[in-house]
C-alpha cells in the first residue's frame, strides 16, 4: 500500500522538518498537483469537497483504485466543506444515524496521525440544550439510543450545565429557560479547511487527479428511457466538462447543494431542495466557552475556535434558493437567540457572516449509493450534517464502488427508500427544532 | 431576506409569509396510485433559475398565492395569483 508523503514533490510534515525548513529558509512544496485531463478514468467524482475528496482517497487507499478524477467547478472546499461550523458529533436519534456518524467520528479522531496533517480536532464535548419538556424527552430518547449503540451521551440538569459552561444563563429568568441538556463528551470541533487539504493531499499522493475550475456540463448516458438515453434503465458512459469530454463507467455525484442539477443531467430525480444556511463569526476574545453549545429550540449553535472567535450557526432559510448572500434577518435573530443563552457577550462584535447551501431531504437523512442509472452513484442529501459525515461517506462510497454492492452501514440511506416508504426520520439533525 | 410581492398586500418581508415550495397541483387521493403520491410528496423540482412556487401570506391577508422566483437571483416576476377560495366563490 502506498504511503503518504513519500512521493516526489511532496513532503512529510513533522516538527523536525519544520525546524529544518525554518533554518534553511526552504519553501514547502505544493500540497497537490495539477494534471492534464485524461480522456478516460475508471471513476469520475463530481464535487471537490470533503465527500468527493474522501471518496477518491479511500478508493485509492482501501481498494487500490487510483485512476480517479475529482472535478470541481470552483476551488477545492469552496462549497459546504469550507462554510460549515466545523462541529462533529454522533449523538443522533436513529440507530442507523448513530452508527454511521460514530464511524465518522472515529475516522476524524485518527485523521491527524493517519493523514500526516494536523486537522486540529478538539474533542471538547457537545451540549444540546432543552428548553421545554418535549425537547427534554427527545434528549432522553437520543441518550438511550446512543447508549445502546455504545456512544457516550447522557442527559444532565442545569446545575451540571453551569459547571461545564459557566457563561450560559441557566437561571429561570430567560423566556426559554434551560431545563437540561444532552451531554455528548466525544463531540467537538475540527478545522474544516485542514480536512479538505488532508484528503486532497492524500488522494493526490495516491494517484487521483484533482481538477479544479472544471465544471460538469452534462452527463453522457445510453440506453435509458428518457431523452438522450438518460434516466432509469440506462447507464453512464462519461461526462462533458468545460475542459472536454471524459469517458468513465462510474460517475459519483458529491455536489451537496447543487446535487439535483447534476443528477438531473443523468435523468435521476432526487427528493432534494436547496436551502441556504447562514453562519457568522465574532471578533476573537479570550477562551471562555469550553464546549460546543446547541439549542434546537432557539435555532443556534455556538463554539469558540482556537483563535478565540465565536462561531455561530443557525437553521436553514425557510425557502429554497441557490443564493449564498447573507441577510440582516439572520443576524438580528441570531443575536437575540445567542443573548438569551449568554447575556454576557452582548458587547461582542460580529466579524463576518456567510451562507452555505444545504441539500435538504424530506427525512433529514442522506441519499447514498446506487440510482436507477447504472454507474451513476449519489452521495448527496447532506443538508446540515455533511461535514461531520465526510470521512465515513468517503469510506463507504469507495467500498460501494469497489464491491459494486451497497455496504451495510449506508443501506438505509438508499434512494429507493422514498419509493418504498422506508424513510429514516433523523430528528437529531441540526436543522430540526424539537 | 426576501421581499415577496403579495397580490393583495403588496411587497412584504418573507418573514411575514410561509413558504409552500414548488407549486404543483395535488393529485386526487382517491384515484391516484401510491407511486404518484410518493412523487407528489417527495420529488420536487429544484432548478437554479425560475421556479413557480406557493406562498402563504400568514401575517397579512392570510391567502395562498403562486408566483415565480429566480432561485439564483431571488428576483420575483409577475404574475402573482391568488389560490381560489375554498368552495370556489372566486
Amino acid at each position: 500500500m502506498p504511503t503518504l508523503g513519500k512521493k516526489v514533490g511532496s513532503a512529510r510534515y513533522s516538527a523536525g522538518g519544520l525546524l529544518m525548513r525554518g533554518l534553511r529558509k526552504q519553501d514547502w512544496p505544493r500540497v497537490w498537483n495539477d494534471h492534464d485531463i485524461k480522456k478516460k478514468y475508471d471513476v469520475v467524482i463530481v464535487g471537490g469537497g470533503v465527500h468527493g475528496l474522501a471518496t477518491a482517497y479511500y478508493l485509492a487507499k482501501n481498494h487500490g483504485i487510483t485512476n480517479v478524477a475529482v472535478l470541481e467547478k470552483g476551488y477545492l472546499g469552496s462549497g459546504g466543506s469550507g462554510r460549515n461550523t466545523a462541529i462533529v458529533r454522533s449523538n443522533y436519534l436513529t440507530p442507523e444515524g448513530v452508527r454511521f456518524y460514530d464511524r465518522s467520528l472515529e475516522l476524524y479522531g485518527n485523521m491527524s496521525v493517519d493523514m500526516n496533517l494536523n486537522v486540529m480536532f478538539s474533542e471538547r464535548g457537545h451540549l444540546t440544550l432543552a428548553h421545554a419538556d418535549s425537547a427534554l424527552r427527545t434528549m432522553h430518547w437520543r441518550a438511550e439510543v446512543n447508549k445502546l449503540q455504545g456512544v457516550n451521551s447522557s442527559v444532565i440538569g442545569p446545575d451540571e450545565i453551569k459547571k461545564i459552561a459557566p457563561s450560559l444563563d441557566t437561571s429561570a429568568e430567560p423566556r426559554y429557560p434551560i431545563l437540561g441538556a444532552l451531554y455528548h463528551p466525544p463531540g467537538g470541533i475540527i478545522r474544516h479547511d485542514a480536512v479538505v487539504w488532508a484528503y486532497a493531499r492524500g488522494a493526490d499522493a495516491l494517484g487521483a487527479h484533482l481538477h479544479q475550475q472544471t465544471e460538469v456540463l452534462d452527463i453522457i448516458c445510453e440506453g435509458g428511457e428518457g431523452p438522450d438515453g438518460k434516466g432509469a434503465g440506462g447507464k453512464v458512459t462519461g461526462v462533458r466538462t468545460s475542459r472536454g469530454d471524459i469517458s468513465a463507467p462510474i460517475v459519483v455525484n458529491c455536489t451537496a447543494g447543487w446535487a439535483t442539477l447534476i443528477s438531473d443531467m443523468a435523468g435521476v430525480k432526487l427528493p432534494i431542495t436547496t436551502h441556504p444556511l447562514e453562519a457568522a463569526v465574532t471578533e476573537p476574545v479570550k477562551v471562555f466557552l469550553p464546549t460546543v453549545i446547541v439549542s434546537g429550540s432557539l435555532h443556534v449553535y455556538v463554539s469558540q475556535t482556537d483563535r478565540g472567535e465565536l462561531v455561530f450557526g443557525a437553521s436553514i432559510a425557510p425557502f429554497a434558493t441557490y443564493s449564498q448572500a447573507g441577510s440582516l434577518d439572520f443576524t438580528e435573530e441570531l443575536a437575540g437567540h445567542v443573548l438569551e443563552l449568554m447575556p454576557g457577550i452582548a458587547k461582542m462584535r460580529l466579524l463576518r457572516q456567510w451562507a452555505g447551501l444545504c441539500d435538504m431531504t424530506p427525512d433529514y437523512s442522506p441519499v447514498m449509493g446506487f440510482t436507477p442509472v447504472e454507474g451513476f452513484l449519489t452521495d448527496v442529501g447532506w443538508g446540515t450534517y455533511g461535514f461531520k459525515a465526510g470521512p465515513v461517506s468517503g469510506e463507504q462510497m469507495a467500498k460501494c464502488i469497489a464491491d459494486n454492492k451497497t455496504p451495510e452501514l449506508i443501506a438505509a440511506f438508499d434512494l429507493a427508500r422514498f419509493g418504498e416508504d422506508r424513510l429514516v426520520g433523523e430528528k437529531g439533525a441540526a436543522a430540526v427544532g424539537h | 431576506m426576501l421581499i415577496v410581492p403579495c397580490p393583495n398586500c403588496g411587497p412584504r418581508n418573507s418573514a411575514d409569509m410561509r413558504y409552500g415550495g414548488e407549486s404543483h397541483s395535488r393529485p386526487d387521493p382517491d384515484s391516484t396510485p401510491i407511486e404518484e403520491w410518493r412523487n407528489y410528496l417527495y420529488m420536487h423540482d429544484n432548478p437554479a433559475g425560475w421556479l413557480k412556487e406557493t406562498w402563504y401570506c400568514g401575517s397579512g391577508c392570510r391567502r395562498y398565492f403562486t408566483t415565480e422566483r429566480n432561485t439564483v437571483t431571488n428576483q420575483f416576476r409577475e404574475p402573482a395569483i391568488n389560490y381560489p377560495e375554498p368552495g370556489g366563490s372566486q
